[in-house]
Parts: structure tokens; sequence; C-alpha cells
């Protein structure tokens, strides 16, 4: 195997530190995505910075109302949490519709926004990804794609990003929190991964050497109406086809507040922002669901073998969208 | 109560159940010793061509490598009856994944590593992996798997489809499926001298040593294989596969132990899938629902390595009682994968195809599809005529009914709604035949009491030994705890495969016929046991295995309800319920076991377990337990699985029929009519996913309101 050193940090500053003195370094958390590219060869760390012993562990309301998640909660412990479970349940549910039991138990907030795509091309290397090696070709553009992406992508790479929780986050308007070299930063969660265009090998804004050192939830009341749905070959421990993250919040009869974000459409979380846009100040009506979606999705450019996602998108959002607005406005 | 009347078909439990939830039991991969290195496989990465040279120097220079064969340098081999098991004998690659070069190292991870540096050069050659019903390489095979004519026809099929009163004439599609067991396949090889042990993740260790013997030009008796425990093989484990070779060659090369377990993904390539199937049914039928004729032809793939021909079609000869019938089977060689057993082969693909049209044929006639499958029941075996030793269709079908309460069924298609939800039910029928093969088994008595028999059987974990331990505590009239098993060993003697259904009836005529001899030389004596005890031995070879003048074939029907998601195209099956009637049931828990995890992969079948072709590349794309969807646990909602007991004097001692594929067979066309009846949409590709669903319902339109939106 390829040797690589391993450091387990006990500080942010040791971990950034220690990320910096090993040039070609990787964090690692629970491992769950890490570790199988490794073995796959798809990732040859020359380190691993071991960051799950940071004090980064605990989810802790601040005195604004947000909520402070750090990096290393883990996802089962997060989907549990009770103050998710009251104030944002999109975000638990979309948690606890991802991977396994036995996975949720190993994998952290900051590991999963981190992982990478499920692509079967970018993960076999005896084959072209632009992705795993820049300038390779895309394997999937003409090969076997019916889970890859309809919005968002470009003809260099049309991966979709994996994560159930990432989209929850882009809907809740959470914000990703990051420290490196140059200090610490935030970044809005819709905002943290990229669209591949012509630079695939990207998945997120982070920059060289810096940690996800915890994410954000802006102050949310209990009873803010949210939910997640997530469409799938199978029942449990399968990535979506077509997810989606909804808040909704309606006053005097109009939408005051919006949040869609879809799963598995496109390489990162997709805000709907146009969508949004259309709803607030509308009656919650399915006329008008119906109309803000297909705004919305009007710019999916599905591929050869993957125009059902986008039906799939809409009817699964409308689901949500009647199903958090106020019973007697639909 | 005698014990003789309690220790077969009681529900005892697996007698290595607590060594394999300690994690004590070792498989194959699991022989450890001082000395014993690991080999990791390079797979070819171009669909066809050759290899037209192989660096092996920076894989040699890594720390820890021992060695690299190549067709280069590997040993030559013999002749093995299998050509898939001729690896690294020639340059030619006839598929993406087959092994090219194979590294031994120090660890498995040096292994790996050296895998990965090793640089092949290949010459490609423009390959064709994607079959189609009207491929013009296909023909028409001189036998299907198993020995079956390719061709049957009785009657003027065509002449009679064309005047019948009702015809349906349809096509159905079954992707590549793959056995995907949990243990991955593995061997330990170790040669001492020219002595050769290998423990193998095999479902038949002769099967194993005999070619192990002809590829390396040993006589037989200098070999031993052994397969203690095994992680499962639906089939895949059933003829050796090429790791066993390797690990052999390897270690013979090196002169160490040498382990070889393959990467889960490489297991498509090389172990043996079920080929895809492209189904033609035509069922012409009277007015009320007898048929006329039946005409099923299967066209499917094989691999330029060898031929083999999945006998979709056989089914059709046993089912129904049609005056006409044509059964054929088209097959075109591609650059693919060599495809091989997968649990219930023919039966379980051929089944979804015929059980599926003749639900249609039930709609099309306005029959009831329980009583369209009586209606057609034949006396004698259609193709061959010759009488059942027993059959129990038609009460299979009417206990299923009334335990799953059929009666309650509005006959209409989508006349099931619960808010977004489209619910349904479907049945269908099951069948396998009665195989069996012959071997020798021994039975000791022992001073103390106990009783040792040896008999070379393999658990795949199916719960064989434990069976075992039964018949022969039944023959002996002995205590269940009095009798110890020693199974999974070629120096045991012959030992016919874990497949076919048939270990329990091959294994047990042996161990019944030694333990009634023993029992015999033992009732008549008054003076002790000699300190080696009294053993007795049998050899069935020539009876157990003697061609019957009946038809003996299992049978059971499959009862589903599905709630289909008319939102996202999702469908669930909320109720699984089986009833089989395969002779005498020898351990209630263990049989139940069986017929449940048949469900539950023809569940997989019908629902989530897809496998594609990539066209481009030559490989599957689903190559890893987490894009390969087997069903998970919250897909399997309480299956429910019942027997019919038989009583047939035409079997074995035991009187019974195998379990072990029956519950597979006919479960997709369950689910499948499950999901016409709640939708009234026919998919005729499997698996139903959600993509295929949803666009059917949207290309049917549903109205609005149905679909929740």
């Amino acid at each position: 195997m390829k040797p690589f050193a391993y450091v387990r940090a006990g500080s942010v500053e040791e971990a950034t530190d220690a990320f910096a003195a090993h040039p070609g370094a990787r964090y690692l958390g629970g491992g769950t995505n890490l570790v199988d590219l490794m073995k796959l060869g798809v990732e040859a760390p020359a380190a691993l910075v071991d960051v799950t012993r940071l004090p980064l562990d605990a989810v802790e309301e601040l005195p604004d109302g947000s909520l402070q998640v750090g990096a290393t909660v883990r996802n089962s412990d997060l989907a549990a949490h009770p103050v998710v479970r009251d104030r944002y349940p999109a975000l638990s549910q979309a948690l606890l519709a991802g991977a396994s039991g036995q996975l949720r138990n190993a994998a952290t907030t900051g590991g999963n926004l981190l992982q990478r795509t499920r692509c079967p091309y970018f993960q076999d290397r005896s084959k072209p990804c632009n992705k795993r090696e820049p300038g390779s070709g895309c394997g999937a553009l003409e090969g076997v794609h019916r889970d890859h992406a309809v919005l968002g992508h470009s003809d260099q790479c049309i991966a979709t990003n994996p994560s159930d929780m990432a989209v929850a986050l882009a809907a809740l308007d959470a914000r990703v929190e990051l420290t490196g070299p140059d200090g610490s930063r935030s970044v809005p969660a819709a905002d943290f991964h990229r669209l591949p265009g012509m630079h695939p090998e990207r998945d997120t804004e982070i920059l060289p050497g810096e940690l996800i050192t915890g994410v954000l939830l802006p102050a949310a009341t209990a009873g803010l109406p949210s939910a997640y749905r997530k469409a799938r070959d199978r029942a449990s421990y399968a990535f979506a086809l077509a997810s989606v993250a909804v808040v909704l919040d309606v006053g005097d009869g109009v939408v005051e507040r919006a949040g869609i974000a879809f799963g598995a459409l496109a390489h990162r979380p997709w805000r709907a922002r146009r969508a949004e846009d259309a709803l607030i100040g509308a009656a919650p009506t399915t006329a008008a669901f119906e109309h803000a979606l297909d705004l919305e999705l009007a710019a999916a450019e599905p591929l050869r073998d993957n125009a059902f996602k986008v039906p799939l998108a809409r009817r699964i959002a409308l689901d949500v969208l009647s199903r958090l607005a106020p019973p007697a406005t639909t | 109560m005698t014990a003789t009347e309690t220790v077969l078909g009681a529900p005892a439990e697996r007698r290595e159940g607590r060594e394999k939830v300690t994690g004590t039991a070792r498989y194959a991969a699991e022989y450890d010793s001082a000395d014993r290195a690991h080999a990791w496989p390079v797979p070819a990465t171009v669909a066809r061509g050759r290899v037209i040279a192989v660096d092996a120097a920076a894989a040699l220079a890594l720390p820890g490598v021992l060695a690299v064969l190549t067709h280069e340098n590997a040993p030559r081999l013999g002749d093995p009856d299998d050509p898939v098991l001729a690896v690294l004998q020639n340059p030619r690659v006839p598929h993406r994944g087959w092994f090219v070069a194979l590294v031994v190292a120090e660890t498995l991870e040096a292994a790996r590593a050296g895998a990965g540096a090793v640089r092949v050069t290949y010459e490609t050659e423009g390959a064709d992996v994607t079959l189609t019903a009207s491929h013009p390489e296909a023909y028409v095979p001189d036998s299907a798997n198993g020995g079956f004519p390719a061709v049957t026809e009785k009657g003027d099929p065509d002449g009679a489809f064309a005047s019948s009163a009702a015809r349906l004439d349809v096509g159905y599609t079954v992707p590549p499926l793959h056995n995907h067991p949990m243990e991955p396949h593995a061997g330990t090889a170790r040669w001492e001298g020219d002595r050769l042990t290998v423990y193998s993740s095999s479902q038949g260790t002769s099967a194993v040593r005999a070619e192990l013997a002809r590829l390396f030009g040993l006589p037989e008796d200098r070999i031993t294989v052994r397969s203690e425990h095994v992680g499962g093989g639906f089939g895949s484990k059933g003829t050796p596969r090429p790791e066993v070779v390797l690990a052999a060659m390897a270690a013979r090369e090196t002169g160490r132990p040498v382990t070889l377990a393959l990467p889960r993904r490489y297991l498509p390539a090389v172990v043996g899938h079920r080929a895809p199937t492209l189904h033609r049914l035509r069922l012409g039928a009277d007015a009320d629902g007898r048929l006329t004729s039946l005409t099923h032809e299967v066209t499917t793939y094989t691999s330029r390595v060898k031929e083999f021909v999945e006998q979709a079609a056989v089914p059709a000869r046993v089912m129904y009682a049609a005056p006409t019938m044509r059964t054929l089977h088209r097959v075109a060689a591609l650059d693919v994968p060599t495809p091989s057993w997968m649990r219930a082969p023919g039966e379980c693909p051929g089944m979804y195809a015929l059980e599926s049209a003749m639900d249609e044929l039930a709609v099309e006639v306005g029959v009831d599809p329980v009583e369209l499958r009586i209606r057609n029941e034949p006396e004698t075996e259609p193709e061959s005529g010759k009488p059942f030793s027993s059959r129990s269709l038609v009460e299979c079908l009417r206990d299923g009914a009334r335990r799953f309460g059929w009666e309650r069924r509005d006959p209409r298609p989508r006349s099931g709604e619960e808010g977004p939800l489209l619910i349904g039910t479907g049945v269908a029928s099951a069948t396998y035949p009665v195989l069996v093969g012959p071997g020798v088994a021994s039975a000791r008595a022992l001073p103390g009491g106990d009783f040792l028999v040896r008999v070379n059987a393999t658990d795949i974990g199916t719960g064989a030994r434990t069976v075992l331990a039964q018949i022969a505590a039944d023959a002996l009239g002995a205590p269940l705890d009095a009798v110890r098993v020693e199974i999974a060993d070629s120096d045991i003697g012959f030992g016919s495969v874990a497949g076919g259904s048939s270990g329990t009836a091959s294994w047990g005529s042996a161990v019944h016929e030694a333990c009634a001899r023993l029992s015999g030389m033992l009732a008549g004596r008054s003076e002790p046991l000699p300190e080696e005890g009294l053993v007795a031995e049998a050899d069935t070879s020539g009876k157990a295995d003697a061609e019957s003048p009946y038809a003996r074939h299992a049978f059971g029907a499959h009862f589903a309800e599905v709630a289909v998601d008319t939102v996202s195209g999702e469908v669930r099956v909320t109720r699984l319920l089986g009833v089989f009637a395969a002779g005498r049931i020898l351990n209630a828990r263990t049989a139940r076991s069986q017929f449940i995890g048949g469900m539950t992969m023809g569940l997989g079948m019908a629902l989530t377990e897809d496998s594609t072709m990539d066209p481009a590349f030559g490989d599957f794309t689903q190559s890893d337990l987490a894009s390969y969807h087997v069903p998970a646990h919250a897909d399997v909602v309480a299956p429910e699985a019942y027997w019919v007991e038989e009583a047939d004097d035409h079997l074995n001692p035991m009187g019974s029929k195998g379990i072990g594929e029956i519950g597979i067979v006919g479960t997709a066309a369950a689910v499948g009519n499950a999901v016409h009846h709640a939708t009234g949409i026919r998919f005729r590709e499997l698996p139903l996913t959600p993509d295929r669903v949803l666009t059917g319902l949207l290309e049917h339109g549903h109205p609005a309101g149905m679909l929740g939106v």
C-alpha cells in the first residue's frame, strides 16, 4: 500500500498546522467515504489528519436562537437531537434517510459535507473521469447515467452530490463554518458546493487547508414547517434518485418564507431560488406550487436516460409543499 | 413420543450457529499461518483484445511483493472441464475483468499495491456486449444448461394459437443478476511436496478437487479440499472459480501458503452471474382460459469463453396442460463475463415470464388468476407424459389463497387506492425439479453411545449439517445430540454439490443408508463395542441418482401485496406469502429460512436488483453492494412461508424434495402481477424501479387526483 502519515489532532490549530505540514494531506472524519476511496485508489493522501477528537462534538443553542453544530457531531446524534427534531425536522429526516444505521453512527457533519460523488466512473480508476483525473474525459456522459445530473451539469462532468444532509442544510439557510491558514469564515450551505463547469475536480468552495469546524443553523421556532422527502430504489441504504428539502412559512395566507432544495439532481444541492421567489407573497395553492416548480425545473437538461428525474423531483416537491402548507389554503 | 417421531421435521437449531455469531467459524480466507502470503489479481481493463506486454518491474520493486504471475510466466495448467479456470494461460482477453496477472505479497496491502503497479499493455479489438432479441449472432444451441434439449415442440402451436379464442403475445426482459454472497470467493492453498491442501469457499469440495487434479496434473488422492463454513453461494460457488486455481498456482510458485480473497468489485466479472433473458410468450386459450397453445422462446447471451445457456424455457415443459407447445432457447456469444448458475437457474427467470403471461391471460379472459392456473392443471407432465410422483400445486394455490384472504380481492385493476398509494395483489406459481446426486457416507457407533457420521456435504448457510444429523438420528433411533456430523472435506469421499436443491436428498440418502445399516448391525449385538467403534458405510452411486419413471418436482404458490406510490413511482411489497409443497419437510426452522430467503431474493429481482452492462466499457456498472441493490431489511416486511406436507414414496428414504431454490421461483411474477393489479399497467421489464414505474404512470395518464397532485 502507499504509506501515509497519520496525525491525530487535539485542537483545530493542531489540525490545520498538521495539514499544512503534510502536503497532500486529507482530514479524516468518520472515514465512511474517504477510506473506501483510498481502498479503490481514488484517494491516495500523503497524510491523514484525524479530526474526530477535536472538541467540535457539541450541538449548542446560541443566545440569538441559532444552533451551532460541531463538525464532528455524528450523523445519528444530530438526527436524534431534540432541538433538531423539534425545529429543523427536514434536517433530522434527511440525516435518517441517508446511508445505514452503522454508517450514520460513524459519519460526521463535516465529513458528510465533503463526501464525494458516487458516480461509478469516478470510483473506477480504469475509466475516464474529469473529476478524478482532469482532462481524461467523462465516461458517464454517453455511458450509464440514470443516476446523474439534470441541472447545472457541464460537458466535463454530470456527477451528482450524494448527500441528503447537505440538501436540508441548503434549504434551511445554514452556513458552513471554516477555519484555515487565513483565519475563519463562513459560507452559505447552498453555495458551499460548486457546479462542475470546467473544474469538476473541485467539489466545494473550501480552500486548501481549510477545515470545516461546524454548521450554523439560523434561529427557528418550534413548528416552523420543514420536511425532507427522498425517492430511491430501495427503502433503505440507497442514494436518492431525487430528493427535496422544503421550509415553508405561511402567514396571513401568503408564503412568507420558502426554502426549497433538491438533491440528486445536480453537482450540488440545488437551491430552487426561482421557485422560492415565485412563491414569496403568493397564496400557498397547488397552482402556485406547480407554477413555481415549473419555473425552476424549466432549466433542467436531462441526459439520454434520466429524464424521469425531472417529473420525479417536481412531484415529490409538490407533495412536500402541499403537506407543509396550512390545510385550508391548498 | 419416540425419538424418531420428534427428530425428523423438528425445528432443530443450526449446529454451527454459535460459532458463526461469535466469529469463531473459520472461512476459507481465515486459515492463517506464520508464512502465509496474500494474492491480489489484476483485471483486464479492455472489453476484448490481447495482452501484448506486462511490465511487472514497478510491482516487484515494492516492499513485500513476492511474485507477479502473468500468462508469460505462470505454470502451464492441464485442461479444465470449465474453460473459465484456464487462468493466465494465454494473452487473450475475452471480457473486461478477466484476470491478466496475479500479485503475491507478504501482506494483503502489499499485494493490492503491487496489483496497482502492474502495467499491462493491450491490443484492443472491437467488443460487442449488447444483447438484443434479434442479435444476428444468436443461434439455437444443442442443449441448454442442465443438458435439457434447447427446443421442444408438441403438436402445432402456431396453428392452435392462430385459431384460439384468446391470444396473448408478449415479451419480458430480465436483466443480468448477481449472486453476491456475503462471503466473497476465497481460497487458501498450501503445498507440502506434491500434496495440495486447499480451503475453498465452495459449494462442493469434490468438484473442486477434480478440477485441481486436472489442472495441476495430480491424482485426486494428493489433493484435499475443505469448505467447513461457506458464507453463501447461490450457485456462484457451485463450480470451482478462478480464485482457487490462482491460490494454488501462487502457492506452488512461491512455496508459501497463499490466500486469495476476491474483492467485492471483481466478483461480477469472474464468478458467474445470471445471464439476462429476453422472453417471448405466446399463449392461446379458449374462452374459459384453458390453454390451447403455449410458446416460450428465450434469447440470452453467453461469453466467448464457453457456452452457458440459461434454461429459462424449461419450466414451461412442466407447468400447464397445453395440448400444443413450443419451447426454444437462443444464445449469442458476446464479449461479456461468463454467466453461470444462480439460484434456480432456468426456473427463476422462466417462471417470471410464464407466470406474468398467465396473469395477463387471466385478465384477458376474465378468469381469476388462481382459478386459471387450476383449470390448466395437467394430469401428467406435459412434455414427457410421465406421471408426477406428487404434485400439489393446486393445494398450494388454494391454501395460499385462503391464508392470504384472496377471496376478498376486487379483481378490477386499479381498484385499491389509499391516498397517493395504489394497492394491488398478485399470485404466481412456483416449480423446481427434484435433483439428486450419488455419494458416500459412513456412520460409526462409538462405545460411549455417541455416533459419528461423515459425509462430504457442504453447508453454505442452509443448515445442511443440522438436517443431516436429524436424518442420521432418525435412522439410528438415537437422540439428536448423540450424533456428531463431519462434512465438507474431500478426504471423506465423493460428495455432490450443494446446488440444484439436491444436497439434502443426495447426502441424506447416503447418510440414511449408512445409518440404517449400522442400526441393523447394532440390533443383534449384545457384546460391548470395540474401542474404535463399529462402522457402516454406504455408496449410493447408481441408486440415489437412478432415473425415475416419475416426473418429480416441487411446486408452490406466491401471493404478494404491493403499494405503488403514485407520487414517486416507488413500489413496496407490503405482504409476501408463499406456500410450498416439497415432500416431507425435514427441519421446520431451516426450511422456513430457505423459503423466505428465496422469496426475499425474488423480491429483490422484482423491485431493486438491477445490473447494467456498460456498452462502452463492457462491464457491469453496479459492482458493489451500495449500487447493486439487494433488498434491505426495510424492504422486506414479514414474509410468510408455509408448506403442504406431501407423502411421496418415489423420492428418497426421507421423502423430501429440495427447498433451496423454489422460494425464488415465481416471486417476481407475483410482485409484478400485483403491480399490474394496483396500477392497471403491465410492466414487462425488471426491476420495477421508480424510474420505470413513474414513467409508466405518467405515460398512462393517471388522472391528476389519483396521483396526489
